[in-house]
C-alpha cells in the first residue's frame, strides 16, 4: 500500500513580519524514509513544528497519518514519535523509567511496555544502561535513548529532528542502521539534518532555502538534474542563493 | 486510561522529588523556621515606654497615678517636671516617648466628682510606639482612677474613658501574627513551587517532550498541582502544630473549619502560580512576576497593616486581593472561634478566586505555540 502518510499543502508560519515557513507543499509515503535538508534557520525545525502539533499554522494545511494538523492536533499525537533537536528526556530518572512514563502516556500496557522496552533495549545495546540515571549517559546513548522513547509505541510516523548532532560517526552510522530498521517494519520516517552525506542514506530528500522548497527529489535524480556527484554538491548549487545568513 | 497516565506522571514527579531533596527540604524545614523564629523577631508589641509626668497639681492623688503608671510592666517614668516645656524637651533629647499633664487642681476637681481632663501627649516620630505608649497611659490612668473612685465611693461621670480589648485580651501580636504567618507560608510554598517546576520544565525542554504526546493539558495540569496541595496540607499541620507546642496557641474554633479554608486558598495560591508560569518563558521572568503578585498580597491583605484603616479606595481594592479572606478567616477562627456560618462569605469569595484562578492555569496552559 503507497498511500501518503503526510500531505502538506501551502503549510506557513510567520513570527512577525518574518515568515519562517513560506507555503510548502509536499506528501510523503508510507515506510518512506524522506529527508529534510537545509541549512541552520532555513524553517526545517518550524515545519517540523507544526506537523508535530507544536506548533499553530499561520495558513496552508497538513494532515498527518489521516489526521488534520489545524484541527485534529492531539490525534495526530498519538499515532507519531518526535525526537527533538535538544534532548529532552528526565535526566534525573534512570533509562527504563523515562521509557516507562512514555509509554505509559501513550496508553501501553504494563505487559506491552515489558515486551517491547525488552526488545528495543537488546536491539539498541542498551540492556546494562537500564537503571542507570540519563543525565551520566554520555551524548550518543542519549540520542539512542530519546530515538527509543519516541519510537517505544510503535508509532506509525516518526519526526527525527537533526538526531545525530554531536554524535561520532560511528555512533551516526548506528544510527541511521536503526532508521532503516524501523522504516522497514513500516514507519514512515521524516528526518531533518545538516549532514549532507546522511541525504543519500534516504529514499527522497527536500532541500528548504529560507523557508521554501528549493528542490525534492530521490538523491540519483537530483544528482542527475543537477549534474553533481554527491547530494553535498547538489545542496551547494540549490542553497548557494540563500539570504539568510547560516553558518554553512 | 486517563488516570493510569495520571499515576505514571505523578510517579515521574515523586521520583524527581526524591533526586532533587530541595522541595522536600523546604517543605519540612521553612514552616518551622518561619514559625520558631519569627514570632520572636517580627513583634509589634511596644515596650520601654518612658513617661514624662508633668505633675502641677503635687496632690496624693497625683502620686498614685505616678505610681500606676510605674506599675504597667511596659511603662516607666523617665521624670517628675514642673513644666510642660521641661518634658518636651526630655521628648526631643529621645529620653520620653508619651507626656502626661496632670493640671493644677485635678484632685479637687476629681473629689467633686467632675471628671477633669488629663492631657496625654505622644512623641509621633516612632508612630506604633507612641500611639500604643499613649493608650497604656490612658489605660494605666483611668484603671488608678477608677480604684480610687470605687474606694472613696465617689460616682464618675458616665463618660468616663473605659477601653478594653475584645478577643486578644493581652493585645498580644504574637497571637495575630501567627495565623498570618500560616498564610505566608502556604503563599510560598503552593505559589512558588509548582511555577517553578512547570517554568524549569520549560527551560530543560522536557515539557515539549510531554506536549508532543496525547496527554491532557488537564492530566499534565493536575500532575503538577496534587504534589503542592498535599505540601500545602502538611505545612499547615506543621506550622499548626509549632503554634500550639511552642506557642501555646490553638485555634478556639474548628480545626476542619481551618483545614477547608486552607484546601481553598492552596488553589487560589497554586491555580496562580501555574497560570503565571505558563506565561512566563523563564524562570527569572516568573518568579519576577509572582514576587510583584506576593507584594501585593501581603500589603494588601491584612497581614501586616489593618484593611480598615486603609483610605476607602484601598480597601475597594482589597476585595480583589485573596488572601484578605483567608487572612480573616484564621484570624476569626483562631481568636474568636468563628463557626463556618458566621464567616461563609468570606469561604464563598475564597471558592470563587480558586475557581477562577484554576480556571485561568488550565486556559492558559497551550500544548501549542
Amino acid at each position: 500500500m503507497n498511500s501518503d502518510v503526510i500531505i502538506v499543502r501551502n503549510l506557513t508560519k510567520r513570527f512577525g513580519a518574518f515568515t519562517a515557513v513560506d507555503a510548502i507543499s509536499f506528501s510523503v509515503r508510507r515506510g518512506e524514509i524522506f529527508g529534510f535538508l537545509g541549512a541552520n534557520g532555513a524553517g526545517k525545525t518550524t515545519a517540523m513544528r507544526m506537523l508535530c502539533g507544536l506548533s499553530i499554522p499561520t495558513s496552508g494545511s497538513a494532515s498527518v497519518a489521516g489526521c488534520d494538523i489545524v484541527t485534529e492536533p492531539e490525534p495526530v499525537k498519538r499515532n507519531i514519535g518526535y525526537m527533538s533537536q535538544r534532548f529532552a528526556l528526565y535526566g534525573a530518572l534512570t533509562v527504563m523509567q523515562n521509557l516507562r512514563l512514555f509509554a505509559t502516556v501513550y496508553g501501553m500496557s504494563d505487559a506491552d511496555f515489558r515486551q517491547s522496552a525488552r526488545t528495543l533495549m537488546q536491539w539498541l545495546d542498551m540492556e546494562s544502561l537500564a537503571d542507570t540515571t540519563v543525565s551520566s549517559l554520555p551524548v550518543g546513548w542519549k540520542q539512542k535513548l530519546a530515538f527509543a522513547a519516541a519510537t517505544i509505541h510503535n508509532p506509525s510516523v516518526l519526526f527525527l529532528d537533526e538526531p545525530t548532532g554531536g554524535v561520532d560517526p560511528i555512533t551516526r552510522r548506528r544510527f541511521w542502521e536503526l532508521i532503516y530498521k524501523v522504516a522497514s517494519e513500516g514507519m514512515t520516517v521524516f528526518v531533518t539534518t545538516h549532514y549532507l552525506d546522511e541525504a543519500e542514506y534516504c529514499d527522497r530528500v527536500c532541500i528548504m532555502v529560507d523557508g521554501s522548497i528549493r528542490a525534492l527529489d530521490t538523491p540519483a535524480e537530483l544528482k542527475k538534474k543537477y549534474k553533481c556527484d554527491t547530494v553535498d554538491a547538489v545542496f551547494r548549487q540549490v542553497a548557494q542563493t540563500a539570504l539568510r545568513s547560516a553558518d554553512a | 486510561m486517563k488516570f493510569r497516565i495520571l499515576m505514571a506522571l505523578l510517579r515521574k514527579e515523586l521520583l524527581l522529588m526524591r533526586a532533587n531533596p530541595f522541595v522536600l527540604r523546604v517543605v519540612l524545614a521553612l514552616p518551622v523556621m518561619v514559625m520558631l523564629v519569627i514570632p520572636l523577631v517580627a513583634s509589634m508589641d511596644v515596650r520601654n515606654v518612658s513617661v514624662a509626668v508633668v505633675n502641677l497639681d503635687h496632690s496624693p492623688l497625683a502620686a498614685r497615678l505616678t505610681a500606676g503608671i510605674e506599675a504597667v510592666g511596659e511603662l516607666n517614668i523617665a521624670g517628675g517636671y514642673d513644666s510642660y516645656a521641661g518634658a518636651i524637651d526630655e521628648v526631643e533629647r529621645g529620653r520620653a516617648d508619651v507626656v502626661l499633664t496632670i493640671p493644677r487642681g485635678f484632685a479637687r476637681d476629681f473629689s467633686a466628682g467632675r471628671m477633669p481632663s488629663l492631657d496625654i501627649a505622644a512623641n509621633g516620630v516612632n508612630a506604633t510606639k507612641g500611639a500604643t505608649g499613649a493608650s497604656y497611659v490612658a489605660g494605666a490612668v483611668s484603671s488608678t482612677l477608677a480604684a480610687v473612685a470605687e474606694a472613696e465611693g465617689i460616682v464618675l461621670p458616665e463618660d468616663a474613658p473605659a477601653m478594653f480589648n475584645l478577643f486578644n485580651p493581652t493585645l498580644n501580636f504574637r497571637n495575630y501574627m501567627i495565623p498570618g504567618l500560616m498564610v505566608m507560608l502556604i503563599i510560598m510554598i503552593c505559589g512558588f513551587l509548582p511555577a517553578m517546576n512547570i517554568v524549569g520544565e520549560k527551560e530543560s525542554g522536557t515539557i515539549e517532550a510531554v506536549n508532543v504526546t496525547p496527554v491532557g493539558r488537564f492530566t499534565f495540569v493536575l500532575s503538577k498541582l496534587i504534589p503542592y496541595w498535599v505540601a500545602g496540607l502538611i505545612v499547615v499541620a506543621e506550622a499548626m502544630l509549632i503554634g500550639r507546642v511552642v506557642w501555646g496557641l490553638a485555634p478556639l474554633g474548628s480545626v476542619c473549619v481551618l483545614f477547608l479554608a486552607a484546601v481553598l486558598f492552596i488553589l487560589v495560591m497554586s491555580g496562580l502560580g501555574v497560570a503565571i508560569a505558563n506565561v512566563s518563558s523563564t524562570i527569572l521572568q516568573c518568579i519576577f512576576v509572582m514576587f510583584a503578585c506576593i507584594m501585593v498580597f501581603q500589603l494588601m491583605g491584612g497581614l501586616f497593616t489593618p484593611i480598615n484603616s486603609m483610605p476607602s479606595w484601598a480597601r475597594m481594592l482589597t476585595l480583589a486581593v485573596p488572601p484578605r479572606y483567608y487572612i480573616e478567616i484564621m484570624r476569626s477562627v483562631y481568636l474568636k472561634g468563628s463557626s463556618f456560618a458566621e464567616i461563609w462569605t468570606q469561604f464563598a469569595a475564597l471558592a470563587a478566586f480558586a475557581a477562577g484562578f484554576c480556571a485561568l492555569a488550565a486556559a492558559t496552559y497551550r500544548k501549542r505555540a
